[in-house]
């Protein structure tokens, strides 16, 4: 299983066994970490799982498509260049180890 | 009894129900410091799992089943909350005060409450028709009807679907994705006549038809058809016969009220809840599909939400009067469907609109439709048009309209055009 390290807003931080095929958004959910709201369960349509990739691990989960860029100039919380929708990445073994933070606000 | 006795239990607070709005009851009470047995109770074989993917990206079998759960089983036992599955209630008394009780279920426990929670959900409506029960008729609701119609997807040619609303054409979507031949059949002479204006309606007609799909309005159904036990064709009230080899059913959904009704609840199309989703009893409250609450802007008016959203706010002010805390800010309502490419985001409720506009150009897939009610926006529907979308959700929950006169210039972002708050927001 490809681990994922999440930081929430809170500071604290969460090592997570994704299951293959499961998005980021929802493995964190299912755990049960505070910050990631997925208000529409992975639908690309709420913009509330927003996160910040690491900047050791931008180049491996690829770029936001159109809509999801769309909805990313209008979540909460800072627009950065390493904005994404965490319902939009989906693990594989190559992002083991992704290192992700949660955006302040959903 | 011949079944070993599981005794009895004691659950601070019993939730019934155990789909989005169960769950996130339980979960509100833990993130509210509620430390007393939580214990959630479902009919399901499964935990809570996510529903909205059954009709679109489970069904199209881009997701799979392991992926549907909405918390692993940790997280229940990390956050004690007890969550049986695959069981009813067979009886339900509540004390003299009506505060807690005793409930008995098929799996024979015996289980004492100090406070509870109705999330009981909604089953589909039942087609009746002759050979409403032959072979290969489909309803979506839970997962064994979805693992069952992605099957049978798999091996069918011609399928018919009945029932022009969102489940009906997010299932045609993915059959034609597939490459099946799909006919559409409305009652009305519209799709998705309940829930959106006419503009919303032809486009997805024309969109659906673009994409290969036949669509059928104005047209019930007299029967199903069937060659040994399994359906061959549906006809239609004009005596046309639409050969199929597997029938779709989407005509609505029932709320679940039995257990209310025993409980002596007021129900009327639904549980009757108050805006702090507590019952006719007050110290029972209710969320989900299963209620009937006031509109959030008008009052009077006694809606059916049907929507995870929904299910998820309802289920976190009813935990706070359970608590006697205060109510939290209600959410704008919205909603999405998502039909093949084609995704539609709503924000507020268009129930009772008196005017609406069009936004951009229909027939470009990119658009959306703005309702007003007495001059105030109330609700928008957004075709791939997120930025749309997101305006109108932003403006609704400010409180704020967005001006008629200039909301159709596509030239300006909707979100710059929202108006200044009014004194009247959500909060009812």
């Amino acid at each position: 299983m490809p681990k994922i390290i999440l930081r929430s807003p809170d500071g604290s931080e969460h090592t997570l066994d994704a299951r293959l095929g499961a998005s980021v958004m929802e493995t964190a959910v299912k755990h049960g970490v505070q910050g990631i709201v997925a208000e529409c369960g992975g639908a690309l349509s709420c913009a509330t799982c927003h996160v910040y990739i690491a900047e050791s691990c931008i180049g491996m989960t690829g770029q936001a498509d159109d809509f999801e860029d769309d909805m990313l100039d209008d979540a909460a919380a800072e627009r950065k260049p390493n904005s994404r929708l965490s319902c939009q990445i989906r693990m594989t073994d190559e992002l083991d180890g992704l290192e992700i933070d949660i955006a302040p606000e959903q | 009894m011949t079944n070993h006795n599981p005794g009895t239990l004691t659950a601070g607070t019993l939730i019934l129900g155990a789909g989005e709005a169960g769950l996130q009851l339980a979960v509100s009470l833990r993130q509210k410091g509620y430390t007393d047995p939580v214990t959630l109770i479902g009919a399901e074989d499964q935990p809570p799992y996510q529903r909205p993917p059954l009709s679109k990206a489970f069904l199209s079998a881009d997701m799979d089943e392991d992926n549907l759960a909405l918390r692993t089983e940790d997280f229940y036992a990390e956050n004690g909350i007890q969550v049986l599955t695959g069981t009813r209630i067979t009886d339900i008394t509540l004390d003299e005060e009506g505060h807690g009780g005793v409930a008995t279920t098929s799996r024979d426990h015996a289980i004492s409450f100090t406070k509870l929670a109705l999330t009981t959900g909604s089953r589909p409506r039942k087609l009746n028709v002759p050979g409403k029960d032959l072979d290969c008729i489909c309803y979506l609701r839970g997962i064994p009807d979805a693992r069952s119609l992605r099957t049978r997807l798999a091996k069918a040619s011609r399928v018919v679907v009945i029932g022009g609303g969102f489940i009906g054409l997010e299932a045609a979507a993915v059959a034609r994705q597939r490459g099946l031949a799909v006919t559409v059949v409305e009652t009305f002479d519209r799709l998705l006549q309940r829930v959106a204006a006419p503009p919303i309606s032809d486009f997805y007609k024309n969109a659906h038809e673009r994409r290969g799909t036949q669509i059928i309005l104005g047209s019930g159904v007299m029967a199903l058809h069937g060659t040994n036990k399994k359906v061959s064709g549906v006809e239609l009230s004009n005596g046309t016969i639409i050969p199929a080899d597997l029938v779709i059913v989407g005509v609505g959904v029932e709320p679940r009220t039995e257990l209310a009704e025993k409980l002596g609840l007021d129900c009327d199309r639904g549980i009757i809840v108050d805006n702090g989703a507590r019952t006719s009893n007050p110290a029972i409250v209710a969320a989900g599909d299963c209620t009937i609450q006031p509109h959030p802007l008008y009052p009077a008016e006694k809606i059916r939400l049907e929507s995870v959203q929904n299910a998820v706010d309802q289920a976190k002010i009813a935990a706070s009067s359970l608590l006697g805390e205060p109510r939290p800010t209600p959410a704008v309502p919205w909603f999405w469907s998502d039909q093949g490419d084609l995704k539609l985001q709503i924000a507020g409720l268009s129930n009772g609109y008196d005017d609406y506009l069009v936004r951009g150009e229909p027939d470009t897939e990119h658009f959306s439709v703005l309702y007003y009610r007495d001059g105030r926006l109330i609700a928008a529907d957004a075709v791939n048009s997120p930025h749309d979308f997101m305006a109108a959700k932003r403006a609704l929950t400010m409180g704020a309209t967005i001006d008629h006169s200039i909301a159709t210039n596509t030239d300006l972002p909707l979100k710059t055009l929202i108006g200044e708050p009014t004194t009247e927001s959500l909060r009812n």
